[in-house]
């Protein structure tokens, strides 16, 4: 533990590091080995003799920067996870940070993400894997992509069709048609960690399809596909028409598992970035105020209506409350069934990245940690957790348990390589 | 006296076609027979059932809409709601039925007309030039069948803005027909016509306006109201795909929340604006007809 810092010097302090990181980042390897050699403070007072870092203090350090553009439109998906996106404008998050900015529905993911590289939308709901991918050029055009704050974490499950009650293991589940709603989703490497930890290989023992979460229900319905790992509220809804039954919740595969995320280009960050950090304490301010159970009613009436979730209230609070009908006759209680906690943890970028390289969505070497801290921005999202006086990290990675297995960070080739269920070359 | 009949027998088979879906989706009202408490009690957190005031249980009207199919009353009451609430905007992706009429008729339109006049200009110059309108011919034989959905991805990767992509695949829809027919037509005047203009030596631009286009006028209206029905039928669909508010829109969104009773009214809103359309067009059409 570092002695405590007045806010001041630990803002400074911040301000040198991102600093110093930046000019590391942008050293080639040779001139990164002497820089680094130097060590901190010798490397500071290195760079503050071409760089005003004084002024580039004041400037940072200046939380009520006029916006540069007051109008936004920020993208979403109809579901549970954009609950601190979507409940920021019925709520007045963005007006409080002094920003008019409205939501605007999508339908889709590949439609949020063309809206996102097309500048229809200013920042858009993604899911955590999508900014990475699309960083990477993976399944689009490659468009350098931040990802500020997760929204929300757990929030997702395994639904049934009500006729295999008696499915109790994933091998189980061999020969069965799964839906997940896109390729590089959490949904996806959850239930494919799933299947391949129970011995099922989800590219040759299982179909999976991308579905939008809709058509997931109505297909279950008409019992052309048995069952599908969806963000809520489509597992509840399953519930809610007598179709489906809650399997399992990812919470139980990966607790506190990131599910959908706030992203940004890069190039609105650089462009705007008094309306990008208006924008990014927003969604942290949201984010923190919905992870109160106390507010979880509140919120589910404010984005039951048609302008945004256009669902029922009664399946939203279950989903939200955590109090909810799991299909097979009982009633259960999981409040963190969904919960929300903003900070983009690098660990979870690299976890992401190393399941990507599992199954065939990336080929040959990645370089894991650059591209997690290129994309999840961890250390800007606290400083403003710390400003609007949330709770801070002193660390950007951490060990995550999956399924009782620990993926440590520090090793994501290694962990990629233990696995005996793979689709790689 | 043929005409009321065939009147009569519209309204009969309505009537029929209405009384059949009526008792096909009606539902037994709700018996708690052989129910315990519990049972009702999870029932009703489910949203199955509703609690009276009187302490009794009802199958809940919420739910009668994504139970299946909906009766046509439940359309009905849909219908009566968003009737009532057409001009009204409640945020950035609620809006009234009539806003949501209003953007998809302008869609519709823009893509049109743009493409008729595109299509005219190069329909005409094709049919005056043999040579040319044989070279040309293949590519738009090759082309016109082409869905015009099928240009939407590259559409909105080279314009990068989803409402122009979606003018443009109305745009894309309606610009064949037009221009096959009309270079047909133009093509096919009556020599003797071209012959008069020329000993009269009329001028181009009075070739064009008193002999050309009057002369390839029928042919040219039946492209257009080819267009115009695979515009129409495009402009949906390209909503549905880009996200776009509208009439095309609406039925996803209704779809989306598994809200049967709205598909069902989106569709009859899109049936509805077709029959409007068709019918002013026909009107408009109407108009340019000559004698020999």
């Amino acid at each position: 533990m570092e002695p405590k810092l007045t806010s001041e010097q630990y803002f400074e302090k911040t301000v040198e590091r991102s600093v110093v990181e930046a000019v590391l980042r942008a050293a080639g390897p040779s001139r990164r080995q002497f820089l680094a050699g130097l060590g901190g403070a010798a490397l500071t007072a290195l760079i503050a003799e071409v760089l005003p870092l004084g002024k580039l203090t004041a400037f940072a350090a200046d939380p009520v920067g006029k916006p540069e553009k007051k109008d936004l439109s920020v993208g979403f998906i109809p579901i549970t996870c954009a609950t601190p996106i979507i409940m920021a404008e019925p709520l007045g998050f963005y007006k409080k940070h002094g920003l008019n900015a409205s939501v605007k529905r999508a339908a889709g993911w590949a439609m949020v993400r063309d809206w996102a590289i097309n500048k229809e939308v200013d920042a858009a709901h993604m899911l955590t894997p999508m900014p990475l991918a699309i960083t990477l050029g993976a399944g689009s055009v490659p468009v350098p992509f931040y990802m500020p704050a997760v929204e929300n974490i757990n929030g997702q499950a395994i639904t049934l069709h009500i006729k295999h009650k008696d499915v109790k293991t994933a091998a189980d589940m061999k020969g069965f048609r799964f839906c997940v709603p896109f390729d590089y989703s959490m949904h996806n490497y959850l239930l494919r960690y799933f299947l391949a930890d129970g011995g099922v290989h989800p590219d040759k023992d299982v179909q999976i399809r991308v579905v939008p979460p809709p058509e997931m229900v109505a297909n279950l319905k008409a019992g052309n596909v048995n069952g599908y790992l969806a963000p809520d509220p489509f597992n509840q809804r399953a519930v809610y028409e007598n179709v489906g039954f809650i399997y399992k919740l990812s919470k139980e595969i990966w607790d506190r598992h990131p599910c959908c995320a706030f992203t940004v280009s890069k190039e609105f960050a650089t462009t705007y970035p008094n309306t990008f950090g208006a924008l990014f304490r927003a969604i942290v301010d949201a984010t923190h105020y919905a992870s109160n159970p106390a507010h979880r009613k509140e919120i589910a009436a404010a984005i039951a209506p048609a302008n945004y979730l256009n669902q029922p209230v009664t399946v939203l609070e279950q989903v939200l409350t955590g109090t909810y009908a799991d299909g097979l006759g009982g009633i259960k209680k999981v409040p963190d069934r969904i919960d929300f906690d903003p900070y983009p943890w690098h660990s979870m970028a690299i976890w992401i990245l190393t399941q990507m390289r599992r199954w065939g969505h990336l080929k040959g070497d990645v370089n894991y940690k650059a591209v997690a801290e290129q994309v999840y921005l961890a250390a800007d999202c606290d400083r403003i957790a710390k400003e609007l006086g949330y709770p801070t990290h002193n660390a950007t990675a951490m060990k995550h348990t999956i399924m009782g297995k620990v993926f440590d960070p520090s090793q994501p080739e290694q962990y990629v390589k233990s696995f005996k269920i793979h689709s790689m070359a | 006296m043929a005409g009321k009949d065939t009147w009569l027998i519209s309204v009969t088979l309505l009537i029929l076609f209405l009384v059949v879906w009526h008792v096909a989706t009606l539902q037994k009202a709700f018996d708690p027979k052989g129910l315990t408490e519990e049972q009702l009690q999870l029932m009703e957190f489910n949203g199955d059932i509703v609690r009276n005031p009187d302490g009794s249980y009802a199958w809940n009207p919420e739910k009668e809409k994504v139970k299946g199919v909906p009766g046509p009353l439940t359309v009905l009451e849909k219908t009566r709601v968003e009737l009532g609430e057409a001009f009204e905007k409640k945020g950035t992706n609620d809006h009234g039925i009539a806003w949501l009429v209003l953007y998809t008729v302008t869609r519709f339109a823009a893509g049109f007309l743009a493409a008729s006049v595109v299509a005219i200009i190069l329909g005409v110059i094709l049919g005056l030039n043999k040579v040319l309108y044989r070279a040309v011919n293949p590519y738009i034989q090759i082309l016109k069948p082409i869905s015009p959905l099928a240009w939407m991805p590259l559409l909105l990767y080279t314009v990068r803005d989803p409402k122009w992509t979606a003018v443009l695949v109305v745009f894309m829809a309606a610009v064949w027909p037009t221009l096959a027919t009309t270079a047909f037509g133009v093509n096919s005047l009556r020599k003797d016509y071209l012959h008069v203009a020329a000993i009269l030596q009329l001028s181009w631009i009075k070739r064009l306006y008193k002999v050309i286009l009057p002369g390839a006028a029928p042919t040219i209206v039946n492209g257009l109201r080819i267009s115009f029905g695979s515009a129409l039928v495009a402009v949906v669909p390209a909503e549905m795909l880009l996200g776009e508010l509208g009439v095309g829109y609406l039925s996803w969104i209704e779809w989306n929340n598994l809200d049967i009773a709205g598909v069902i009214f989106a569709i009859l809103v899109v049936g509805a604006v077709g029959v409007v359309l068709d019918s002013g067009f026909n009107k408009l059409a109407g108009l340019v007809t000559y004698q020999e």
